[in-house]
């Protein structure tokens, strides 16, 4: 909300400084959203008189200007306006003045041998327009001496502040001003009571038909006014606040729209059709031609007011064109009701109309205003539009606002952990309006203001529906008894300010915390840093994208489909975060870095629930591995994929020896070069492979790539075991290594499987050193080259035990295989 | 028999035979030999179109819309047999390039790889992780995708709450009427960690949070890091405290400024947002006399905790909710958002931190 500082001194006696206004505003949360001071730069400048202006003796154009600037000198001024004349007022520049319009600070000189004192300004070098045909010509009655701003009314800051969604009290200049004066800041001006005559009975009458359309309306008639411009001071402040003036009836309304925050509307009487307005619901096929000009068409959920004729206006949101005031009215009728806030917003929001009138109604006026404010509004329009006031008609009635509430003074410290005295906590309340019922050393009752909705405001509780009942009693009851004593404290507190209340360290059990972290967190953590550690960057991206991507990937359910997406094309939850590093591979190709090495610790989408979201680690390496002397560069492959995907396992502590590979890598990926690494037949600890080429090809992904994903889920807690003494052999271990011809079917983990169950005493490792597919060997087959580690515990081996064992060895592997030893 | 069933015998005998031909065509050359054989010059369809002048005039309209209909049908059947013909050849040639699953990786990494690096948020969060932690913090952690009831509902949001407007909140299709929403804040996690266990409670949740805005200074996807403290005589006071410890150690400013403002949440009450003090025209943090608003908090309000069955009367505590990335940036001087979600590798390996220096408390984070 924007208001002129003189518009809030209306309602606020005070001799503060701005600085200090704002200050408070802050603290008390009427946040200052910002501040316009154009008086502030020119606040050195003065009215002066010219008292004698003749012509320069050396130049043409220039005159020579004898000025009053009203402090008992008399200045020499030299000054090329054509419009400088004998005895015309002007707006005075001095030695030492930063002139905005020019941007130079001026200094005393000479021209043309005429001494110059000051510089009588334009209006344009002021920065107040673009006038520069000759210097500001003030009227006869400018007051010589006074700061030019202050005459003018710009020296009238205009402040902006943002008011919560729970102060519709705070959306008026009396509002801000109680706070303002409840922190201290000065006195609330009272409002006056006026004695309005009744002079004639109202030509109009209310109806509520429906009461969703209404909860109470007062209404009165004005006969004999002359609308016309409003005086110069309201004009200016609606235009301070970005309003347009309109006419004084109008003027009016949007005067105690942000004076009282009590939104008025005006119907010209001559233009009503009948004798009746009547509150109702619209009917389907109604519409409304508003005031900004715009047609709405209504719905039955949108409460109107209506003539004879039709809706004349969207209740509390939006008056209607066809009956509003203009220059030609003669009888106005004032309205002012009290509408239900959820209704407004909602009706608001339908058909997107954002008004002052609709911001306070939704967050709910002051039910106990209308009959003042329906008295002070007649009496500013008699005033500035003359006429006679009818009796004031009714409907409805004002809903029941009286509440109290309870402040027990030690929960100032117990739950404000601050050290205000009793007195000053009731004090503070006081200013704010609440009148004390009851007070006694522990506690004080007072009786809620009817402006403030959001004090013990009646409880509406959502628990949650699996609590035991009793648990869910007493805890109801528990916010019953303590809620509106929370609301006092807020109070308390946000006046006396909350950078008072002291700075308490948060008490912690021991000097050493507890983890932080569960060992699942821990993991994650920690598979985030070996990927990076393997050159991989650790990348954040959206969880949604295009659903046509996202259906390359895996399901693209319904129910993960975003309903209001930014764009179309960011509407699917990914159903893996692969999708994503490979559309930023993509991207990184375009900007020429083809070769990436990208990781992503985020969720795959498989359905809304929490079960559906699974926690994944992803990484897709494209292009190729570096040029480098001592290795050539090459394509990135599965291989890649799969020393990433069993480096994060190994870190996670899933034990190597019980993980196996299938073949039945999701579609993404190319499915002859793809697996998937398994604890057990059932737990899929993740997948790797290289992608598809037809993924790529959708992804307009040039370069070779291959991806991964771990399940961090589906990784079992490692036990937490003690290790055993370590397995020290006194004897030296023999490695002897042998080469198999083998189908190309045949995998390196069969030949592996069978070496080492050929004698799980004696050998203790095995490993494959050589793959050799190529011409020298017979179409379809493959030599696999492996070494075995022996390892004698109770006497050296002999030759007969060794090649006893290597015997073994062969016989396994060309049992499991239908393997040949090579020569 | 007439002549419009004859036509109509000869073109069903031509369609289905084609769909024969297409079946049996094994491989692309196969296939495009009934291509020609039907759609080509000289092929069967091409005959049928030619011969439409010889038909009397009564007639050719009807048959001529035959053939018509005829053609764009074997065109569709030739089309999609081609589709299905390259795709099987894909197929072949794919399984034909078959690789050893089973071998053991190479060793890594290749020579003259780069170092890789930790995204500034995950970092972020590693730091709030050691600085709460320090405080007697855990981590809680919950899904994106929320019920209505554990982002709004149980938060003292109810529907038609002006607060709900300010979410921007994306939605998802209704489950028995209820839509599911992308979490706008990680409160519900809160909510989750008040439901399951009883207080004390002390947990932060970071994690990744969701709002319907997109220009320069709003991501949709951003992170925020709450904290929930639930005990008895937890006041004010110790959220002043907390914050300020962290703040100051999160940006080693020992005497950085912090200032609470009243404000206003349907969560907290009392409510306050949090500045600290910068030079709004350098960005200096810790002097300047400006102030940047940095976060929010308050008590937990009453109704919040009877939402999860919790007994206002004899617990309470504290909440505060602030940005990642905003945190993030200040803390660096980063200029801008919108990078940080693109993966630029030029931008990661410029802001990336050390994967083998987690942050310790040791030697400040």
């Amino acid at each position: 909300m924007k208001f002129p500082l003189s518009w809030l001194k209306r309602h606020l006696e005070t001799e503060a400084p701005l600085a200090d206004i704002l200050a408070t505003l802050n603290r008390i949360g009427l946040e200052v959203e910002g501040v316009e001071d154009r008086g502030a730069a020119l606040a050195a400048f003065r009215i002066a008189r010219v008292v004698e202006a003749v012509q320069h003796p050396n130049a043409d154009r220039l005159r020579a200007l004898t000025v009053d600037p009203g402090d008992g000198r008399l200045l020499s001024v030299v000054c090329g306006a054509p419009n400088a004349r004998t005895g015309m007022k002007g707006v005075l520049a001095l030695p030492g003045d930063y002139v905005p319009g020019t941007g130079i600070t001026l200094k005393p000189g000479e021209i043309r041998g005429v001494k110059s004192e000051g510089m009588m300004c334009s209006a344009r070098e002021l920065g107040l327009g673009d006038d520069h045909t000759g210097i500001i010509d003030l009227p006869e009655d400018a007051p010589v001496g006074t700061p030019y701003v202050r005459w003018a009314g710009l020296d009238d800051p205009v402040i902006e502040i943002s008011v919560t969604p729970n102060r519709g009290d705070a959306l008026s200049l009396h509002g801000v001003a109680r706070d303002l004066a409840a922190a201290g800041l000065g006195r609330l001006k009272p409002l006056p009571r006026p004695e309005i005559r009744a002079a004639y009975p109202s030509p109009l009458r209310w109806e509520i038909a429906d009461p969703r359309a209404c909860d109470f309306v007062l209404g009165r008639a004005i006969r004999g006014v002359r609308n016309g411009p409003s005086p110069q001071w309201l004009r200016d402040w609606l235009v301070a606040i970005g309003l347009r003036p309109i006419n004084a009836l109008v003027d009016v309304t949007n005067l105690f729209t942000y004076g009282l925050g009590r939104p008025l509307h005006v119907f010209d009487v001559a233009k009503v059709k009948g004798n009746i307005l009547t509150l109702r619901m619209a009917q389907p096929d109604e519409s409304l031609v508003a005031l900004n000009g715009k047609t709405y068409a209504l719905t039955p959920e949108d409460g109107i007011i209506a003539d004879a004729g039709g809706p004349e206006s969207l209740g509390g949101i939006i008056g209607g064109e066809h009956s509003g005031c203009d220059e030609g009215t003669t009888e106005v009728f004032i309205e002012c009701a009290l509408f239900d806030p959820v209704r407004i917003a909602l009706s608001g929001r339908r058909h997107d109309v954002r008004t002052d009138a609709r911001a306070r109604f939704e967050r709910g006026v002051d039910p106990a205003l209308p009959p003042l404010a329906l008295d002070l509004a007649t009496q500013v329009m008699i005033e500035l539009c003359g006429g006679e006031a009818s009796e004031v008609v009714s409907a409805g009635t004002p809903p029941e606002w009286r509440r109290s509430a309870s402040l027990r003074f030690e929960r100032i410290a117990g739950l404000g952990g601050a050290d205000v005295p009793p007195d000053e906590a009731v004090g503070i309340l006081e200013r704010l309006g609440f009148a004390v019922q009851a007070r006694d050393a522990e506690r004080v009752t007072v009786a809620v203001p009817s402006w403030r909705n959001d004090i013990s405001a009646p409880m509406h509780l959502d628990q949650d529906q699996t609590l035991p009942a009793g648990r869910a009693r007493a805890a109801a009851e528990g916010c019953a008894a303590v809620e509106p004593e929370c609301d006092l404290l807020e109070e308390v507190l946000r006046i006396r300010g909350l950078d008072t209340i002291p700075a308490v360290s948060l008490p912690v059990a021991g000097i050493v915390p507890p983890p932080a972290l569960t060992p699942k967190q821990s993991r994650a953590a920690l598979a985030r840093r070996v990927l990076a550690a393997r050159g991989m960057l650790d990348c954040v991206s959206f969880g949604f994208l295009e659903g046509k991507t996202a259906a390359l990937f895996g399901e693209t359910p319904d129910a993960i489909r975003l309903e209001n997406p930014i764009a179309a094309d960011l509407d699917q939850m990914r159903p893996t975060p692969v999708a994503s590093l490979l559309l930023a591979a993509g991207r990184n190709a375009a900007r020429g870095w083809p070769d990436v090495a990208l990781a992503e610790l985020g969720a795959s989408y498989r359905d809304p629930s929490p079960a559906g979201q699974l926690s994944v680690i992803a990484g897709v390496r494209a292009g190729s591995t570096p040029r480098h002397w001592a290795e050539p560069a090459r394509a990135v492959d599965a291989m890649d994929a799969k020393g990433d995907a069993l480096a994060v396992l190994a870190a996670l502590g899933v034990p190597m020896a019980a993980v196996t590979v299938t073949a039945d890598a999701p579609g993404f990926y190319h499915p002859g070069r793809s697996g998937v690494l398994r604890q057990g037949p059932k737990t899929v600890l993740a997948t790797f492979g290289e992608v598809h080429p037809r993924v790529r090809a959708a992804l307009d992904l040039a370069g070779p790539a291959a991806a991964f994903e771990v399940f961090l889920d589906a990784i079992p807690e490692p036990k937490r075991r003690k290790k055993g003494a370590p397995d020290l052999p006194a004897f030296q271990p023999l490695r002897r290594d042998f080469a198999f011809l083998v189908d190309a079917g045949v995998t390196a983990e069969q030949v592996l499987r069978a070496a080492r169950g050929a004698d799980k005493q004696l050998i203790t490792d095995v490993a494959l050193f050589d793959r050799y597919a190529g011409d020298k060997l017979p179409e379809g087959k493959v030599s696999l080259a492996i070494q075995a580690t022996l390892q004698p515990r109770e006497a050296t081996l002999t030759d007969v035990q060794i090649e006893a064992v290597a015997d073994r060895i062969v016989a396994a592997v060309v049992k499991a295989t239908g393997a040949t030893l090579r020569a | 028999m007439s002549e419009t069933t004859m036509s109509g015998d000869d073109l069903a005998a031509l369609e289905a035979e084609t769909a024969a031909a297409l079946a049996a065509a094994a491989d692309l050359r196969a296939w495009d030999a009934v291509r020609v054989g039907t759609l080509g010059k000289s092929g069967r369809l091409t005959a049928l179109l030619k011969g439409l002048g010889a038909v009397p005039a009564e007639q050719r309209k009807e048959r001529g819309g035959a053939l018509n209909r005829l053609k764009g049908a074997l065109e569709g059947r030739i089309e999609a047999r081609r589709a299905e013909l390259e795709a099987a050849a894909l197929e072949a040639r794919l399984s034909a390039e078959r690789m050893d699953v089973t071998l053991p990786p190479r060793p890594f990494p290749p020579a003259g790889a780069d170092q890789g690096g930790i995204h500034p948020i995950s970092r972020t969060m590693e730091e709030l992780v050691a600085l709460f932690g320090a405080q007697g913090f855990s981590v809680a952690e919950g899904p994106d995708i929320e019920s209505d009831w554990h982002n709004f509902g149980a938060l003292n949001i109810p529907e038609h709450h002006p607060a709900r407007q300010d979410h921007d909140t994306f939605y998802l299709p209704a489950i028995d009427g209820r839509r599911p929403v992308l979490r706008t804040h990680t409160s519900p996690v809160q909510i989750r960690t008040m439901v399951a266990q009883e207080p004390p409670i002390r947990v932060i949740v970071p994690g990744r949070t969701w709002r319907a805005d997109h220009d320069a200074t709003h991501s949709p996807m951003f992170h925020q890091v709450e904290g929930l403290v639930i005990d008895r005589g937890i006041t004010l006071g110790h959220l002043k405290g907390c914050l300020i410890d962290f703040l100051r150690a999160f940006f080693g400013i020992s005497d950085l400024p912090v200032r609470f403002r009243a404000s206003y949440f349907p969560f907290t009450e009392p409510s306050m947002e949090v500045d600290i003090g910068w030079n709004r025209r350098t960005g200096e943090l810790g002097k300047g006399g400006d102030w940047l608003e940095i976060l929010g908090s308050g008590m937990v309000h009453p109704r919040v905790l009877a939402n999860c069955g919790i007994d206002p009367r004899e617990w309470q505590g504290f909440a505060f909710g602030m940005g990642i990335e905003r945190i993030t940036m200040l803390k660096h001087g980063m200029p801008d958002l919108r990078p940080f979600y693109e993966s630029d590798v030029r931008w990661l390996r410029h802001w990336a931190a050390d994967p083998l220096s987690p942050p310790s408390l040791a030697e400040g984070v």
